[in-house]
Parts: C-alpha cells; sequence; structure tokens
C-alpha cells in the first residue's frame, strides 16, 4: 500500500516538475512543451488510426526480428555449446562479431535494400541474436556434471538427454536472453525507422520534428516508452511462468 | 614409517608445449581466416557491388583512418564516449547508491526510474537536439542519457542486496555513514556495479554512432554515413570494421579493469565452486 501511494506521488511529483519548468521559463516551451500539452496530443493521438497503424508497423518489425533472432541464436547456441570442437573455433568469431555495434550496419543496411522492412530487420536481428546466443552458449555449458552422468548411465539416447537434460538447464538462460532481446530490438526497431525511413514510430518522431511540432515528438517519445515498458513486463511475465518449477523463480516467492 | 612426499618431475617437452600452443592458435584464428578467405574468392569471383573482397577494405581502412582523419573524426568520437561512460558510471553509482539506501526514495522513484529506463534511447536524439544544438553537449547527453540507466538500476539493486549481517556488524562497530558506504556497500555493490557498466558500454557505443549520424558534420559515424551515401563502399566497410576494434578494445579493457576490481569477488566463487 505503502509502495503504491509512494509510486504514484513520485509520478505526480515528475509530472508537476515537468509542467512547471517550461511554465517558470527555464526551458523554451516552444522545444519543451507542458506536461498537459503533451498528454492532451496523446489522448488525440489514441484516437488516430494513422498513430495505431504506426505502432502496428512499429511492432511488427520488432516481433519479427525478435523471432528470427531467437530461432537462429537457440538452434546455433544449442548446436555449439553441445560440441567442444564448434566452441573453440567459433570463440574468436563470436567475440569479434559480438561488440561490432549494430548501428554501424544501418549503411550497409540502407545500400542492400533500401527503405524496405529487410534493412529494419538486418538490424534488429544482428543485435538481438547475441544477447541470446550468448544465454543459450552458456546455458547449454551448465548443465551439471553428475545429472549428465546419471543420464548416460541409464542409457539415454542423445535426442531425449537434448530434450530432458539440456533444454530444462538452458531454459532460464534462454528466457533471460529473450528478455533482454526483446528490449533491444525494440531499441533497434525505432531506430532504423528514425534513420533508414521505414514507416513506424521512429519515422513519425523525424517527421514531427521536422514539422516543428514538438508537442507530438513528446506524446511519440512517451508512447516508445510506454511500449518499452510493456515490452518489458509482458516478457517478465512470460519468463516468470515457463520457469515457474525453477529454483530461482520458486526461491523468490518465498520471500 | 617414513613418510615420502616427492615432486614428480615431468620433464617438459619442448615439442608438445608448441604443438598445445600451434592447436590453441589454430582454434583462435582458423575460423576468422577461412571466413575471409571465403569472403575474398567470393567477392573476386562475383564481384558484388556492396562487398568488396577485404584486401579492398584494407586499403581503405589504411588510407582513411591512419592519418588526419585519426585526429578530426576519431579522436573526438573516443573522447565523448570515454566522458559519456565516465558521467554515466559516476551518475549511476552515485544516485543509485542514495536511491538503494534510502526506502522511501527508492518507492518514490521505483515506477518512474522503470519508464525512463524503458525509453529507446535514440529517440532522444530529436529532443535533446533541439534543446542543445549540435554540439559535443548534445551528444554526450544523448550518451548519458541511454546508458546510465544499467549502472543505475543495477547499483539499486546491487546496494539492497548487502548481506543484513554485515550491516548489522557495521552499525554495532559503529561504522560512520560514510565509512559504511565505502567499506560495506560500494563493495558489496561492486559485482552488480560492475554488470551494470558492461550493459552500458555497448549501449554508450551505439549511442556515439547514432548521435553523429544525425546531426554531425565530423566523428565515425558521420563518416560512415558520408561513405554510404557518396557510394565510398570500401571506405564504408573500413568504417564499420573500425567500430568492430573499437568495441573489441572497449571489451578488452572492460574485462582487465573488472578483473582488477572483483578479484575478490572472483576469489571466493572459485573458492565455493572448488
Amino acid at each position: 500500500m505503502r509502495k503504491v501511494l509512494l509510486g504514484v506521488a513520485g509520478i505526480l511529483g515528475f509530472l508537476l516538475t515537468w509542467q512547471l519548468i517550461p511554465t517558470l521559463g527555464i526551458l523554451d516551451p516552444r522545444f519543451f512543451p507542458t506536461a498537459t500539452d503533451t498528454l492532451g496530443r496523446l489522448a488525440e493521438d489514441l484516437r488516430d488510426l494513422e498513430f495505431w497503424r504506426n505502432i502496428g508497423r512499429t511492432m511488427t518489425t520488432w516481433a519479427i526480428g525478435l523471432a528470427i533472432a531467437t530461432v537462429l541464436a537457440t538452434v546455433l547456441g544449442t548446436i555449439i555449446g553441445l560440441v567442444p570442437f564448434l566452441r573453440r573455433a567459433t570463440h574468436t568469431t563470436v567475440e569479434f562479431l559480438r561488440p561490432i555495434p549494430s548501428v554501424a550496419l544501418i549503411p550497409l543496411a540502407i545500400l542492400m535494400f533500401g527503405i524496405q522492412p529487410q534493412a529494419a530487420l538486418l538490424i534488429i536481428v544482428f543485435a538481438s541474436f547475441w544477447q541470446v546466443f550468448v544465454q543459450v552458449l552458456y546455458g547449454v555449458a551448465d548443465v551439471d556434471a553428475v545429472a549428465r552422468d546419471t543420464a548416460r548411465s541409464f542409457g539415454l539416447s542423445r535426442g531425449s538427454r537434448i530434450v530432458h537434460l539440456v533444454f530444462p538447464t538452458a531454459l532460464p538462460y534462454l528466457m533471460t536472453g529473450i528478455r533482454l532481446a526483446a528490449t533491444v530490438a525494440l531499441i533497434l526497431a525505432v531506430t532504423a525507422e528514425m534513420f533508414i525511413g521505414n514507416p513506424g514510430l521512429g519515422r513519425a518522431i523525424i517527421f514531427a520534428q521536422s514539422a516543428g511540432d514538438y508537442v507530438q515528438v513528446y506524446a511519440l517519445v512517451i508512447t516508445t516508452g510506454l511500449l518499452g515498458l510493456l515490452v518489458n513486463l509482458v516478457f517478465r511475465f512470460i519468463e516468470r511462468r515457463s520457469l515457474s518449477w525453477h529454483q530461482s523463480v520458486r526461491g523468490d516467492e518465498v520471500l | 614409517m617414513t613418510l615420502h612426499t616427492s615432486t614428480i618431475v615431468v620433464p617438459r617437452s619442448t615439442a608438445r608445449a608448441w604443438a598445445r600452443f600451434g592447436e590453441n592458435l589454430g582454434y583462435a584464428i582458423g575460423l576468422p581466416i577461412l571466413l575471409l578467405v571465403i569472403w575474398g574468392v567470393w567477392a573476386s569471383a562475383s564481384p558484388a557491388a556492396f562487398f568488396p573482397s577485404p584486401l579492398i577494405i584494407f586499403d581503405a581502412f589504411v588510407d582513411t583512418w591512419v592519418g588526419p582523419a585519426f585526429v578530426t573524426d576519431v579522436l573526438p568520437s573516443l573522447g565523448r564516449l570515454a566522458v559519456g561512460i565516465v558521467l554515466s558510471v559516476v551518475l549511476g553509482v552515485v544516485a543509485g547508491t542514495l536511491i538503494g539506501l534510502v526506502r522511501w526514495l527508492r518507492e518514490l522513484l521505483e515506477p518512474m526510474l522503470e519508464f525512463f529506463r524503458a525509453i529507446p534511447p535514440p529517440v532522444l536524439i530529436p529532443i535533446v537536439a533541439v534543446l542543445l544544438g549540435p554540439t559535443d553537449s548534445m551528444k554526450i547527453t544523448v550518451i548519458v542519457a541511454g546508458s546510465v540507466w544499467p549502472v543505475l538500476l543495477n547499483t539499486i539493486d546491487g546496494v539492497r542486496s548487502t548481506d543484513s549481517v554485515m550491516t548489522e556488524t557495521a552499525h554495532s562497530f559503529a561504522l560512520t555513514p560514510w565509512e559504511r558506504i565505502r567499506y560495506l556497500v560500494l563493495p558489496a555493490a561492486s559485482p552488480r556495479i560492475m554488470a551494470g557498466t558492461r550493459q552500458s558500454l555497448s549501449i554508450a557505443l551505439i549511442l556515439m554512432v547514432i548521435s553523429e549520424m544525425f546531426y554531425s558534420s565530423s566523428g565515425l559515424g558521420y563518416r560512415i554515413v558520408y561513405f554510404q551515401r557518396n557510394y565510398l563502399i570500401a571506405e564504408m566497410w573500413s568504417g564499420i570494421l573500425l567500430l568492430g576494434l573499437i568495441g573489441v578494445l572497449l571489451a578488452v579493457i572492460f574485462g582487465f579493469v573488472e578483473r582488477r576490481v572483483l578479484r575478490w569477488y572472483h576469489g571466493i566463487k572459485e573458492v565455493e565452486r572448488a
């Protein structure tokens, strides 16, 4: 109760501060509109079909990119993680490719695909692939030695070892990876729209800014923040549900 | 009964050591070399316009970045990146320690922090750009606005999870608040702080590039976009390569710092595992 009240007080305090900064003239209200103006515009946007279409476009690119990255990373991560030879042979390549900032590939994506959705997908997949891949690699390597030997003595086939042993061990890692990747994918979906110019929320922000409509820019920035929050909450929920049997989640609930 | 303690001296076979070294080296550079060769053969067999061969990219790399461009474009970018990272870590740790230690403050700010963290940082560029103009401080603000969150939130978590027995011990020994922070809270939170910093580094690098792509007339991000717009493909690739190298370098430096800072922590972990 106290927590909820304080949280609400925090939000109200933030909105009040936001309202006061342009009203008192600390920042120019043309470029830093008041909270009431921005939220009013956001309420208007909610009745605008184009606004919802833009959200739909952004989230579609996001979902496709995240799905491709997750499948690729899970398959490759499991294979490479299970075969020591591949793990050793790919180590340096992975360590070099992973830190490349995905936005560095934006110019390449534009050259290859123009302003088609593929250009955005290339960036999103590249960025979110590594998040999942590295987690799967850790997860597959984390199989308990005793459990592995037990499975061997009981003569489990390779297939059932993967299903009953490797998969449950790697699942918490995989879920963490997907949650991180979902956030990263959203960031890059919006960034790609801003820079490549494929339709969506990111492009709408750039259009509003070029038109000098800063109230709209702020309203859209708030929208992206709310979307990010939603993605975060949904994936945290999925993580808890799918791992309800796991120590880390069960332990948490007792506390 | 006599107790025999003997050291078994295994004659070190240099041949075997060399073989081991060769094997490791083979694993380390085998795949990269193989990939480069495939790329090179493929590029010369079917000269696709957007994928020049590695040799051409390497030439372009030397021509483009070794020389004055290093001073006019690379150094300012790296400078902004460094300032942005340092500010993010300092701000994140100071604010995070405060918020983590004061319960009502944490409950007051938690929903807002969750929201701010969820905003994709690049959307702040148009806002910060119009408020500050296309200056260095705009780019640094964008970097900090994006990369402060992982440090801040991890610090809060780390500070909160300080061992309660130790906290009570610190109270019994009447440590001053400052001593408590210096000798108990910060060390206890440091593994989390380092984990947050690791995430911040990659965000900071991304934001350094993007902030220069938008409103800039110099810097790495600007150069890469300039090359792309003028169809200087090999030069563009050399820019991507340079960014990759910076990313690897950052990761190496961070790994070194982390091992130094968390040496005690990794030590404890090893003992626990053994």
